[in-house]
């Protein structure tokens, strides 16, 4: 890689259904957050990328306009990137090139929904040529994918269960995300109303408000702060077609393909061993087995025993989304940022509450569309 | 800085309006014919960067089925700005810089047809507390800033007409121009208001188009094509957003990206022989041309600018097309290419290009 780039500062609100806030106080606080992590005053960031899912969902067009003085964005260059759910990781990735290319010493990524201004199932369930319209949303189109990785895969249904419990588990640890569920059981996964067959009530993630940001700077930038940065070790973006018959979106080969690129830039050969804590984009139970498959942390058709053998738990060998994860909280906008700075957090070790002892390695992983957008991170403790 | 050259462009034709096909419809001849030009195929493409917006086709993530035009398998390396595709082409030449690859193509969709009400989705842009409720229709603020120009004594309604006039004649040589013709100036003064001072023609005429823009680095720009554009400075700015808060009469983020630009060029905008603007309203040409330092010796919009034809999201990217064909040409050695985002001029891109001796 060029000259090696850090996140130097990190901020996040609550995710929550958030009626007392304006978009541009919730974005403003995760800014603000940030760049007093990074303890650096607005006036230091060069550029400013913006991650933002559809317009549609809250309503708001081309929202970074509005948001020029809650970004700091004045005189700035400003960027609004989307390419689907992956978008965070597609603007933090855009922002670290933007330092790679020398065009900017400091970036402020920035990333945020209001999901509560709009109606989220509405926005996502858009006509296609050649489909039924269904008004089914997300869930609609990803649970045929995930009974097809049930038939190749022969997991035991309660494999999903499992990880709707891990998560929700692992969120109460984290102040930050919006489902608190203490009392959370299998049989109460079980039990919850079936949405789209296989796809149960609490396997679902919920529809959040919430805005974060980051600050990446480069390494001749970094200087020496009190909290450690986290290093990026290798990054990449895929995207294939949706309409094309050819492709699998059970184990899409845009994911591999991209987190291989990013093992390749770090130099890991082994990402199951090296690899010390995920985040991984889980919008439904079932796409911690197939992503730990496609990401190439698990053999195809093995991810689920490591959910089931507790491998995945916060206490197991390779803990995967000790944040909480998406079923814990989906500010759509900011989910893939949220992936990704959780990831840097752990390697900073200054993910509090969920902190996993000893990470020095982390991947954070972000998808979009129809799974066709793909974007992945690996962060580490140490310099390049 | 990695040299980096615009090699290549195409424009589907500028049409008021295209009911027959779909985003990709339109795209994917387009692709094919700037590729065509160049004897590319698309594996040579490693990068693809695009501009559209989902307000515009009235149903969220509308960019995805154009990626089916590029043909996005094997999986490619790609990403989406949901403004203008002009910010595509800055990505594009950003990612150049790296040293990953050697060729970029950057595409612009949009049609504004496809909304039955523009006046609903254009104010979607602004603030949603204090100023969305106000409703004000897709021209006011355009009209807004047009009445301080002439307040300011830095235009006239006859000077706007004089602009509209010359753009729709100029027009008359480019192929892609949606709205050509020779129009006398007291026939459009005689027109009534849309937004005062603002008459129809004074407005861009909103458009279905696609745009695609082909980059190339260093060596492989030269074997590609006789005379590469090289990007020689590119910069875009931001200004704050309450109309209220700002003099409309002025363009900050223009000024300042055009001598951000200029500083790494090495020339000055004022030293371009053509400069295409992103004038969505006639009496912002002659703001432009102050904050940007243009003085009487550069051709402005030469093949008719947006006034004969303002494609969605499409717009900007087609102003570096332009600009860039001109060096292709050898019609100019230096030329500007300007692009907009947002309300009365609050974002805007500046890019100076320049052919070989």
């Amino acid at each position: 890689m060029a000259e090696p780039v850090a996140v130097v500062g990190i901020g996040q609100g609550k995710q929550a259904k958030r009626r007392e806030v304006t978009i541009g106080a919730m974005v403003r606080e995760a800014v603000a957050a940030a760049l007093e992590d990074a303890e650096l005053a607005a006036s230091a960031i060069d550029a400013i990328v913006l991650s933002k899912t559809p317009d549609l969902f809250d309503g708001v067009m081309n929202p970074e306009l509005y948001l020029a003085d809650a970004l700091g964005a004045r005189g700035r260059p400003v960027t609004r990137v989307f390419t689907g759910g992956s978008v965070g990781g597609h603007a933090a990735i855009y922002g670290a090139h933007l330092i790679q290319a020398g065009l900017a010493r400091r970036v402020l990524v920035a990333a945020y929904s209001k999901e509560s201004e709009g109606n989220f199932t509405w926005a996502l369930s858009r006509g296609l040529p050649f489909s039924a319209q269904l008004g089914a949303g997300a869930g609609g189109h990803f649970a045929p994918v995930i009974r097809e990785y049930i038939r190749r895969s022969g997991a035991p249904e309660h494999v999903g269960w499992q990880v709707a419990v891990n998560h929700r588990l692992n969120a109460l640890r984290n102040p930050y995300a919006h489902v608190q569920m203490p009392d959370i059981t299998l049989e109460k996964v079980r039990e919850s109303p079936m949405l789209w067959d296989p796809i149960r009530y609490l396997e679902s993630c919920p529809s959040s408000d919430g805005a974060a940001a980051v600050v990446l700077a480069g390494a001749a930038d970094v200087g020496a702060p009190a909290r450690p940065p986290a290093w990026i070790h290798g990054m990449a973006f895929r995207t294939e077609t949706g309409h094309f018959a050819g492709r699998d979106e059970v184990n899409p080969r845009a994911g591999t393909d991209c987190a291989a690129d990013a093992y390749r830039q770090a130099g890991i050969t082994d990402p199951g061993r090296e690899i010390d804590v995920a985040e991984l984009y889980v919008p439904y139970s079932w796409y911690e087995p197939m992503w730990l498959e496609n990401v190439g942390l698990a053999p195809v058709h093995e991810g689920w025993r490591l959910v089931d053998d507790g491998g995945t738990a916060i206490d197991g060998r390779l803990p995967v989304n000790p944040s909480g994860g998406v079923l814990s909280g989906n500010p759509t906008g900011a989910t893939g940022l949220v992936r990704f700075l959780e990831a840097a957090l752990q390697v900073r070790g200054r993910a509090g509450g969920h902190q996993i002892d000893g990470a020095r390695r982390a991947v954070g992983h972000a998808m979009g569309g129809a799974s066709q957008f793909h974007a992945v991170w690996v962060v580490g403790s140490e310099r390049p | 800085m990695r040299e980096v050259a615009v090699v290549g462009s195409a424009q589907s034709p500028g049409r008021a309006a295209n009911r027959r096909d779909d985003m990709a419809g339109i795209l994917l001849p387009v692709i094919r014919t700037a590729l065509g030009q160049l004897g590319l195929d698309r594996d040579r493409i490693d990068f693809v960067c695009s501009g559209s917006h989902d307000f515009h086709e009235g149903r969220t993530f509308a960019y995805i089925d154009s990626l089916d035009a590029v043909g996005a398998w094997p999986p490619i390396v790609e990403s989406h700005v949901e403004m203008d595709a002009a910010w595509a082409f800055y990505e594009a030449w950003a990612w150049l810089q790296l040293g990953h690859g050697d060729v970029a193509l950057v595409y612009g969709v949009g049609r504004g047809s496809v909304p039955a009400d523009l006046d609903q989705v254009v104010p979607s842009q602004l603030d949603p507390y204090y100023l969305a409720p106000l409703r004000p229709h897709q021209d006011a603020l355009g009209g807004l800033q047009a009445h301080a120009l002439i307040a300011a004594g830095l235009t006239s309604e006859r000077e706007m007409a004089e602009i509209v006039a010359r753009s729709r004649a100029d027009a008359a040589g480019n192929p892609r121009a949606q709205v050509v013709g020779v129009v006398a100036v007291d026939d459009l003064l005689a027109a009534p208001y849309v937004a005062a001072p603002l008459r129809a023609h004074d407005v861009a005429p909103p458009g279905d188009a696609a745009a695609v823009v082909v980059l190339a680095a260093g060596d492989v720009a030269r074997e590609l094509v006789e005379r590469p554009a090289w990007v020689r400075g590119l910069d875009h700015r931001l200004d704050g957003h309450y109309p209220g808060h700002r003099d409309l009469t002025r363009a900050p983020s223009a000024a300042q990206a055009g001598a951000e630009a200029a500083r790494t060029a090495g020339f000055t905008a004022g030293q371009a022989q053509v400069a295409e603007l992103h004038v969505e309203y006639s009496a912002q040409q002659p703001l432009l041309a102050r904050a940007l330092g243009l003085g009487a010796g550069v051709a402005i919009n030469p093949c008719g600018g947006p006034l004969a034809g303002r494609p969605m999201t499409a717009t900007g990217l087609i102003r570096v097309a332009e600009a860039a064909r001109a060096v292709h040409t050898g019609r100019a050695d230096r030329t500007l290419a300007h692009a907009t985002n947002g309300p009365a001029l609050q974002q805007n891109l500046v890019c100076l290009l320049e052919g070989d001796g």
